[in-house]
């Protein structure tokens, strides 16, 4: 029907399924009063959302750059607007991210939410809902309403349930978001204005003039930059990581930050490439800036949860980094730093959860010398921080790795401080990891880890290694759409 | 004959709803006004919905019923209808006045019907003044007298006459210039005069009735004080219907000016940034509730001009689109004050606090309505926000789109406020809210009403282009 986009293979819309089973299952769990029926709805439908998704995985087609599992219906004809969804190399993993994260948010927060449980699984499943339809909108307008649609549950995860100050953070985080979110609304308007219609595919690598990319593109990259967040508009992200609830910083950590690399890979790039070009010179100064800067804030936090979420500001640089060296390498590596930091990061997030269920604290000096009180958890630990500052053979490095050779090839100062960054993340991690288990040495009665903690990390350290050991199904995967933009944003360059 | 009534019906029903009410203010049994009055205006939304294919030109042309006209009528119906229904604990007004209240407020409707038909100068002057007088009684009654609500009716009653003065000078200058007071011909004549001053100001000062109903910057001065001296009723009533309406009209008048010069147009720009950058920032500090949605109101007199300013189809759909919408989501804040305000007195910020806790439907209802108010999507605050942005930047008025987006996040402060006491605030008291079922079953039809103006558009926003 258009030359963008395959239509789905399977003879049911999977992934409209996908959107909207969390949301049916959110709708379902109004009508429950029992908490324990709660939970168990709430991970029945985070499963089988994964289950459903994993069809993707099986179907997908990684020999094509267009977009698969293709679903079109006409919305507001008036307007062009239409429903349009489908799923490409950038977007396939995220999706997989992201339903595999929910049903753990459920888990962790089995005990750890004692309050108002209906009203927290609701939240979460919408914004499973929310998040994978931000991944599988072809449409700007629909696009928008789930970018947006997000906000308002992660909201109320933080200012409900969160920590003692969360009613700053909250606000923070809701009102840096907006500011973002109505430039890129202005910025949709005028796209639209100039191709006549909502449709993403169409906007792509059309012949704007250069005064139009430039706006547009500073438009999307305020949102996005706030979204990643880039330096200097991190500053919502350590308190709004810091006051949500462990689920809550794990979908914030590992899916929210990724809709900004996300907004650049599908958006900045392919719709303005002549401006992206202009403009990347400022954002890889600004990516090293976040990498250093974040490092050496991490390295005097004394906030297991703040380290974390200072430690993301870097990562996500080396993120922005690999998309604007505009290499081939430089974006694959910035797709695969995307999937590993979701995976570890929110692994962090959920063993900085389970200390705190039992200390109540997030302070490093509560929380240390656990080597021996709880091995299991130490273990795991270990494992997601060397894995956080890339150690070789698990996954962060293969995306450092290819960042590094992306950066090296054009900018060999950028990478050079870039480099000096991933030792910083070192310093700082090895600093958590021996506090935690060699830190203190008394004795004090904390459990370790029981079964339903343990599997749920047991999935994420797989991932860990998987992707670090033997990252080529990934590789080929997200291969061809990465080639195809490359290619395609040549075109464009003098 | 029959078929001139027939045209009519909603205007006739709503006069004889008033009549109704007339004698039973008289009649020395009280009946029970409440089941009477929701009852009766059913009929009324039944009659207005069943009579929205009407078409004719009545009395010499000075009245005009067409699918612009019946589809306003059709959302003032909606409107009195929740109104009606709102008001249904006995805290609000006077016993003794019920039934002059709601025939007040049946000749409020019915002025506003008259005056989206009226397609000549002296009619709309008319019918404005018949939906404004009945205004101006309804808003000193209020339980408890004191001199809040008298001194809010005195205010509205000066702004207003001054107001309507000001309109009909406009008026006069008007006819001056084209020797007609009916619509037809001045859109006809007028063009030859828009290039001088004298065609602009005659405009302008034709539109400031209008602009004072919509509390639009610089008319806006009665909006907080009248919101919040009268009762939590009427204020419901001002701060909605009567500005559909005058969007209506606005649309009417600015048509004739669709071929204008820039400079008018650049006047509505500069009218509706400063409304909206106003009204916000002022909203900004508001403790009293109704106080932060009298400007809110006056934020959203400037973002429904961005619609008009565009001076398209596409543009004055939006502008009616947003008002349908305004109209329900300001029911849904103004209905949790409602049935928060246990003796009918007004409702601060520090009251929300654990709304959540206290009573979860209620929290809710805040939530998306205030939520849409802010134009967060999936309500239908943002899809008329997205309609709005979009005419006014494709008439190429990318600044006052800018303006607008700006505007947005600023009021995204007050209206997260409402949220945010409701949800993360810690209740001063406890005791949850009971609300009777037919309670519970308006919160839930106001919120699926915003939330299906929000995703399902394409209905009624092809309704409104066939109709401007």
């Amino acid at each position: 029907m258009s030359d963008y986009l395959i239509m789905n293979p399977l003879n049911f819309p999977i992934l409209s399924t996908a959107i909207f089973v969390p949301l049916v299952g959110a709708l379902i769990l109004l009508m429950v009063r029992n908490d324990k029926v709660v939970k168990g709805i709430a991970f029945t439908t985070g499963i089988t959302n994964f289950l459903i998704s994993l069809l993707l995985y099986v179907y997908f087609d990684p020999s094509t750059h267009l977009f698969q599992f293709g679903e079109f219906a006409r919305w507001i004809p008036t307007y062009n607007i239409n429903y349009i969804l489908g799923i490409d190399g950038i977007t396939i993993f995220l999706i997989l991210l992201t339903t595999i994260l929910a049903p753990m948010c459920v888990l962790c927060s089995w005990t750890a939410i004692e309050s108002r449980v209906k009203e927290f699984m609701f939240c979460i499943l919408i914004m499973e809902s929310a998040m994978v339809g931000v991944f599988c909108a072809l449409d700007f307008i629909l696009f928008y309403i789930f970018w947006e649609a997000m906000l308002i549950p992660m909201y109320l995860l933080i200012a409900v349930w969160g920590g003692p100050n969360k009613d700053y953070a909250s606000i923070k985080f809701f009102i840096y978001t907006l500011f973002g979110s109505v430039f890129l609304l202005v910025a949709i308007i005028a796209i639209y204005l100039a191709t006549g219609s909502f449709n993403i595919p169409n906007a792509m690598f059309k012949d704007y003039s250069f005064n139009f990319q430039f706006w547009v593109f500073l438009a999307f990259a305020i949102a996005f930059a706030i979204k990643v967040p880039m330096f200097p508009f991190h500053t919502w992200l350590p308190a709004a990581h810091t006051e949500a609830p462990t689920a809550g910083s794990v979908f914030l950590a590992s899916v929210l930050l990724k809709m900004g690399t996300y907004g650049f890979l599908r958006f900045c790039l392919p719709v303005t490439p002549k401006a992206s070009l202009f403009f990347a010179p400022y954002m890889l100064v600004l990516s090293v800036i976040a990498i250093i800067y974040g490092g050496f804030i991490c390295l005097s936090q004394t906030d297991m949860k703040k380290l974390i979420a200072y430690s993301s500001v870097a990562h996500m640089g080396f993120a922005t980094l690999g998309i604007f060296s505009l290499t081939l390498f430089g974006l694959q590596g910035a797709l695969l730093q995307m999937l590993n930091h979701g995976v570890t990061t929110g692994a962090l997030f959920l063993c900085v959860g389970i200390v705190y269920e039992r200390t109540h604290s997030r302070e490093i000096y509560d929380n240390a010398g656990l080597g021996k009180i709880m091995p299991i958890y130490v273990g795991f630990f270990g494992l997601f921080s060397i894995s956080s500052f890339a150690f070789p053979g698990t996954n962060n490095f293969v995306g450092e790795l290819y960042i590094l050779i992306g950066t090296f090839a054009h900018h060999k100062v950028v990478g050079f401080f870039a480099v000096v960054g991933a030792v910083l993340a070192a310093a700082y991690m090895l600093k958590l990891l021996k506090q935690i288990i060699w830190g203190r040495e008394d004795k004090r009665p904390i459990k370790d880890m029981n079964i339903r903690e343990i599997a749920y990390l047991i999935p994420l350290a797989v991932l860990v290694l998987w992707m670090g050991l033997f990252p080529a199904p990934f590789v080929h995967t997200i291969e061809k759409t990465i080639t195809h933009l490359t290619s395609q944003m040549q075109v464009f360059f003098p | 004959m029959r078929g001139f009534i027939m045209t009519i019906l909603p205007e006739l029903y709503m006069l004889f709803f008033s009549i109704v009410f007339l004698f039973l203010s008289v009649g020395k049994r009280k009946a029970d006004m409440f089941t009477w009055a929701k009852v009766l205006s059913l009929v009324g939304l039944v009659i207005t919905l069943v009579s929205i294919n009407g078409r004719g030109n009545l009395f010499y042309g000075a009245y005009r019923v067409d699918l612009f006209s019946q589809v306003f009528k059709a959302v003032f119906i909606y409107g009195f209808v929740f109104v009606i229904f709102m008001l249904g604990r006995k805290n609000e007004i006077e016993e003794g006045y019920l039934a002059e209240y709601f025939m007040f407020l049946g000749f409020s409707t019915l002025g506003l019907m008259m005056l989206v038909s009226s397609v000549e100068l002296i009619s709309i002057a008319i019918s404005l003044e018949i939906s404004s007088y009945s205004l101006y009684v309804i808003v000193p009654l209020r339980k408890g007298q004191t001199k809040i609500q008298l001194e809010a009716a005195m205010k509205y009653l000066f702004f207003g006459a001054i107001s309507s003065g000001i309109m009909i000078y406009g008026m006069s200058y008007l006819y001056g210039m084209t020797q007609s007071t009916f619509l037809s011909r001045i859109i006809f004549v007028l063009p030859k005069f828009l290039d001088q001053p004298i065609g602009i100001l005659a405009i302008i000062l034709t539109l400031a009735g209008f602009f004072f109903k919509l509390s639009l910057f610089p008319f806006h001065f009665w909006a907080p004080d009248i919101y919040e001296g009268a009762s939590n009723t009427t204020t419901t009533f001002i701060a909605t219907v009567p500005k559909v309406a005058a969007a209506a009209l606005l649309i009417r008048i600015v048509t004739m000016a669709s071929s204008a010069d820039p400079a008018f147009v650049s006047i509505l720009i500069v009218l509706a940034a400063l409304s909206m950058t106003f009204g916000n920032i002022v909203g900004l500090v508001q403790k009293d509730i109704k106080r932060l949605l009298g400007y809110s109101g006056i934020a959203h007199a400037g973002y429904l001009i961005m619609g008009i300013l565009a001076m398209s189809r596409d543009g004055n759909a939006a502008a009616i689109y947003y008002m349908v919408v305004y109209l329900f989501m300001n029911l849904g804040v103004f209905y949790v004050v409602l049935l928060l305000s246990k003796s009918g007195e007004n409702i601060s910020l520090n009251d929300l606090s654990g709304l959540a806790r206290r009573a979860p439907l209620l929290a809710f209802t805040l939530a998306v309505s205030a939520f849409s108010l802010a134009g967060i999507p999936p309500t239908g605050g943002f899809t008329g926000k997205l309609f709005l942005f979009t005419s006014a930047f494709k008439a190429g008025h990318l600044t006052i789109v800018i303006i607008g987006a700006v505007n947005t996040v600023i009021s995204i402060f007050y209206y997260l406020n409402l949220v945010r006491m409701s949800y993360s605030k810690e209740a001063v008291t406890t005791e949850p809210i009971s609300l009777s079922i037919h309670e519970k079953a308006l919160c839930y039809v106001l919120i699926f009403l915003v939330l299906y103006l929000g995703v399902m558009p394409f209905g009624l926003m092809q309704l409104f282009r066939m109709a401007v």
